[in-house]
């Protein structure tokens, strides 16, 4: 009866008919010690599909994710410690935005003149350097009669 | 898409995508080099991954794709791998040696069979595919499918049969 059933299956299995449940009751009877002799053939045949089942892939696969997106996030943090660097680092953050103010307008003017004259007067005192510029231009005209004697040497030498 | 989901999505089919890969290159590490290729490309394209309606049949057909790709280069090179390292594990009991000899008459036979025929075999009754699946893979009718699998199926039982009777007398 079994028998009969197996060969009915074998039939249909060899025009592609058989659903993949009839295919395992096949390969389910071909898996064991002993099959009918004029079927023996067909042994090896399922063997080999369910043995070949088994096969796996060692191999590890390197996974990387790509290397340009790291160094783009690098970059951004570079700009960002670079603006806070600068950021902390800015006269206008280290000074005191409240400078107070002068209620009457009398003080408010002497001490603008104060300011001024300190600044005029702090001029002058560098416009005073300056006049050893002069001094520097006596200095360099002497430097000019090298020239003179220069061209003097080469007639000599011509 | 973390490392760990993408594995979790391919680690199912890895598997399969090998042994297609070996059923058609023959060779252990050509299959596994293969392979490897396959799984990097879909983890290069993983954002495309989620659109995919069935991350495993396109990975079969990529591979299928891949493989003979492969293999033409190779023909076009003249350069034929033949690797066959199929293991012969017990050797005490003669009929184990018997058996186990046509259990490589098989895969011998397969490897002869044409490309086509080769892959429908893989993937039906070893990988045990729907035939609406394979058909798809393939992109080919199920019809035709259900042909090249009868008759995949009829020529190894009747080179078995004649290796067999070859051996008998």
């Amino acid at each position: 009866m079994e028998l009969n059933n197996i060969e009915n299956l074998l039939e249909k299995y060899e025009n592609g008919e058989t659903t993949l449940k009839e295919e395992q009751e096949l390969k389910n009877y071909f898996s064991q010690e002993t099959v009918a002799t004029h079927l023996e053939i067909y042994k090896p045949m399922f063997t080999y599909f369910t043995v070949n089942q088994k096969e796996t892939f060692t191999k590890t696969v390197p996974l990387k994710s790509k290397k340009t997106i790291s160094y783009k996030w690098i970059s951004v943090a570079a700009v960002a410690i670079l603006l806070l660097g600068i950021f902390f680092n800015t006269p206008i953050f280290q000074q005191e935005d409240d400078l107070g103010t002068f209620d009457d307008p009398m003080t408010a003017y002497n001490e603008v003149v104060k300011s001024l004259e300190l600044i005029s007067n702090s001029l002058n005192k560098g416009t005073e350097k300056l006049g050893y510029l002069d001094q520097l231009d006596a200095g360099m005209s002497k430097v000019g009669y090298l020239d003179e004697m220069e061209t003097k040497t080469k007639i000599i030498f011509k | 898409m973390t490392q760990a989901e993408f594995l979790n999505i391919v680690i199912p089919f890895k598997d399969k995508i090998f042994r297609l890969a070996k059923r058609l290159l023959v060779s252990r590490e050509e299959a596994e080099d293969a392979t490897q290729e396959i799984l990097l490309k879909l983890w290069n394209n993983k954002t495309k991954i989620e659109e995919y309606k069935n991350v495993e049949a396109f990975s079969m057909t990529m591979t299928k794709n891949f493989c003979l790709d492969k293999l033409k280069s190779k023909h076009a090179q003249n350069l034929k791998i033949v690797h066959s390292n199929y293991q012969d594990k017990n050797t005490s009991l003669q009929k184990q040696i018997e058996l186990n000899d046509s259990v490589n008459w098989v895969a011998k036979i397969i490897e002869n069979l044409p490309e086509q025929q080769k892959i429908i075999i893989q993937l039906r009754d070893i990988e045990q595919y729907d035939l609406d699946e394979i058909a798809k893979m393939l992109d080919m009718k199920n019809t035709a499918v259900r042909v090249a699998l009868s008759r995949a199926r009829k020529s190894i039982r009747e080179q078995l049969t004649k290796t067999h009777s070859y051996g008998a007398k």
